[in-house]
């Protein structure tokens, strides 16, 4: 009897404390919803211009002829993917306008990874292109990026933890296997830094919602944007890759100078000994 | 100075240096090594030049001293520098923040510490390879080549807790390598690394110790090492390269005093212009963007100093084998961390015997060997250089894989191809240019090396020595 008293007991503590841990997520969750993004992005804010341009029948008519002439061919009819190419069916405008304004489609030609180019549509252009993806089906939408209500401080922790791994500490990129990169961050505009972590493009894994909060998101925008023109008291900064170029400089300018500076203290005597040697 | 070394007595100073010298009485010793005399070769003074880092690396280290907090006792960062304020970091990273944002001129000495370092150990090797090359390793001076590879070993170990210290992301990953690869080492293993760490990785006892060695064992070991190493040179008299009148028992030069004293007072002061000129105008190390050391994170690009470069370089492209037998493992890093520095500076040491008995020349040399004249060990050595090279460039395969657009995958299968292919290529080729060169220098061929370059009918008792054929 007792026993089984102490087991109800645990039971409903337990219970309460996983309702309390339950309700505690959602309202952290919507915390971090708030403002809610999707719904309400800032006015003038690229997000809240796609939006409006999804909304609107014409330009979502406008994407569709120029879908039908630029990306077609691989992308299929009603962008439901071919043999070799993905299917565009609630990838959503996060998707089609970061690979679209980091110029990383159309693809020029086949590559292990699309590489960053400059943009191939007008910006008018790439809003209708999105408007007409994202009518394909539900999928991320542009995030309201803003970068000046994340944290700097808590953006550089999430970035050393998330981020460096592949993009390095400086942002610079780094290698990944099979001719695969992690490209450098520091010509990115904000939206697209941002898109990047919820769409995972490539290689990159999908940081959503639940695991960065909007406004984390606001965070690491905000360092990356640091590291884009970062302080950098010191001297020159020699690749900011770290060892491998301090090495190179140690030994070709630092021990080379020297030897230089060596060959130089001992030069007289030699012109000297082979004029009476 | 008058006859027999002692100072006149007839002004002020002179009548001073008397007094001194009656109780003191070193005016005879100190007369003699300043009419020591010091061959005039460049390469002669690659020596001095890491002596001079060494110098350079004592006094900015005094001033870091000052100013670093050897703790991992976890503080706010409450600093100049804004990104990472608030942050929770550790003494050590929160002074060495401190010393690059806070402290006047702190950040220039932490820089200047770090270019000597990289210059000290730089400008070691290449005096080392010198010695190597030009057979100035033999008989007297075995002795001195084994506290040279001494100093060598010290230099990369004091480098390598130096680079420690700061515990930031970069030299964090370091420590987190050299745990792996402390408790690779078969049946010791776990127990020393226990042992160093005190328990578990990271622990709090790590940099406090590192501390410990950096700035007092390993320097005070260093700076008796060097004594004895420049108490060795004065003794055995510096080698000299073959030429007009130099023969083995004697050395052509310049005396100390005056003109080989301006010379080494006016190269120190060059040394550190330079690293004085790096330390101002090249950024090293900015901890503050690799961020706190923290156990979960790593940054891509992650590299060590260039002298650990050649065993980063041998880890990175090591299979992944693993032996088992016994009820025992040899984990993978103990291969290409342990085993292959073991072997390398084993033969190192043994070098000078080793040659001996291959030559069976174990005679006294103070005239030096022109690296054309012993083609062998000359091809030897530059084919051992260029393995260590390829590691060292194998160390940086991903920055390599960034820099020139290439698959990680496929530099990583061409280092490994590399590491056994280039070795040889060199070796057979410096030993073809130095057939070539000896060809060059005109002499009928089967006629010694010694004879050709010091002249025949010039040749004193230890140049026939000399002239004893290396195969």
């Amino acid at each position: 009897m007792k026993v089984r008293a102490t087991l109800a007991a645990t039971l409903l503590v337990l219970g309460g404390t996983l309702a309390l841990a339950v309700t505690a997520g959602r309202a952290g969750a919507d915390e971090s919803q708030e403002p809610d993004t999707a719904v309400a992005p800032q006015p003038g804010s690229p997000a809240a211009v796609q939006l409006e341009a999804n909304r609107d029948p014409e330009m979502v008519a406008a994407g569709e002829r120029l879908y039908l002439t630029g990306c077609v061919s691989c992308h299929g009819v009603g962008g439901q993917g071919t043999a070799d190419y993905p299917t565009l069916i609630g990838v959503g405008a996060a998707s089609a306008d970061f690979f679209l304004r980091t110029g990383r489609m159309p693809l020029a030609a086949p590559a292990p990874q699309s590489p960053a180019k400059p943009p191939a549509y007008t910006d008018e252009q790439i809003i209708q292109l999105v408007a007409y993806v994202a009518s394909l089906g539900d999928g991320p939408p542009v995030p309201d990026i803003r970068p000046e209500r994340g944290d700097l401080a808590e953006g550089g922790q999430l970035y050393l933890a998330n981020c460096a791994a592949c993009h390095n500490s400086t942002g610079i990129g780094g290698a990944l296997s099979h001719g695969n990169q992690a490209p450098p961050l520091l010509s990115v505009a904000p939206t697209q830094i941002g898109e990047a972590p919820r769409i995972g493009p490539g290689q990159m894994p999908v940081f959503g919602p639940d695991t960065l909060s909007d406004e984390q998101l606001d965070s690491i925008v905000r360092y990356v944007l640091y590291l884009q023109d970062p302080e950098h008291p010191g001297g020159l900064r020699i690749g900011s890759a770290g060892p491998v170029p301090e090495g190179l400089v140690a030994w070709l300018v630092g021990l080379g100078g020297l030897v230089l500076i060596a060959r130089w203290i001992t030069k007289e005597r030699r012109e000297h000994r082979r004029a009476h040697g | 100075m008058n006859e027999g070394g002692l100072p006149s007595a007839r002004t002020r100073a002179g009548r001073l240096a008397r007094w001194v010298d009656d109780r003191v009485g070193v005016a005879r010793a100190g007369r003699s090594t300043l009419q020591k005399v010091f061959p005039n070769h460049w390469s002669f003074l690659l020596g001095e030049i890491a002596l001079y880092s060494f110098v350079v690396l004592v006094i900015t280290g005094v001033f870091l001293t000052f100013f670093f907090k050897a703790s991992t006792e976890p503080v706010t960062y409450d600093g100049s520098y804004e990104p990472l304020q608030g942050v929770e970091v550790s003494q050590a990273y929160k002074s060495t923040l401190d010393l690059s944002f806070d402290v006047r001129a702190g950040l220039v000495m932490r820089q200047m510490h770090h270019w000597a370092a990289l210059v000290f150990v730089a400008a070691i090797v290449v005096h080392l390879a010198r010695v190597f090359f030009t057979g100035a390793f033999r008989r007297p001076r075995e002795l001195n080549w084994v506290i040279g590879i001494t100093l060598l070993l010290l230099g990369i170990v004091n480098g390598f807790a130096g680079y420690s210290l700061p515990d930031d992301q970069l030299s964090g990953t370091g420590v987190r390598i050299a745990y792996s690869v402390l408790l690779s080492v078969p049946f010791i293993g776990p127990w020393a690394a226990s042992l160093l760490f005190g328990g578990g990785f990271p622990g709090e006892d790590i940099i406090p110790r590192l501390f410990a060695i950096h700035i007092l064992i390993v320097p005070v070991i260093i700076t008796g090492l060097l004594v004895l190493h420049l108490g060795l040179l004065v003794r055995h008299k510096h080698t000299h390269f073959p030429g007009k009148g130099a023969r083995d028992d004697n050395v052509v030069g310049e005396r100390l005093w005056p003109t080989y004293v301006f010379k080494a007072g006016g190269l120190f002061f060059l040394v550190g212009a330079v690293l004085a000129a790096l330390g101002g105008l090249a950024q090293i190390n900015p901890v503050w963007m690799w961020g706190p050391y923290q156990t979960q994170n790593v940054s891509s690009a992650s590299q060590p100093d260039w002298y650990m470069g050649w065993l980063e370089g041998a880890l990175r492209l090591m299979p992944n084998w693993e032996w088992r037998g016994w009820g025992y493992q040899i984990p993978n890093p103990f291969w290409a961390a342990v085993l292959l520095p073991g072997v390398t500076f084993t033969l190192l040491y043994l070098w000078p015997w080793i040659e001996a008995r291959v030559t069976e020349d174990r005679r006294a040399h103070h005239v030096l060997d022109r690296p054309r004249d012993r083609p062998v060990r000359t091809a030897l050595g530059a084919a051992t250089l260029s393995f260590y090279t390829v590691l060292g460039f194998a160390g940086s395969n991903d920055v390599l894989a960034i820099a020139f657009d290439l698959s990680l995958n496929a530099v990583l299968v061409a280092f490994r191809v590399l590491l056994f292919t280039v070795p040889p290529v060199v070796g057979v080729a410096t030993y073809r240019v130095c057939k070539e060169l000896q060809r060059r220098d005109g002499p009928a061929a089967g006629e010694s090396p010694g004879d050709r370059v010091a002249g025949p009918g010039q040749l004193g008792p230890g140049d026939q020595a000399a002239a004893e054929p290396v195969p």
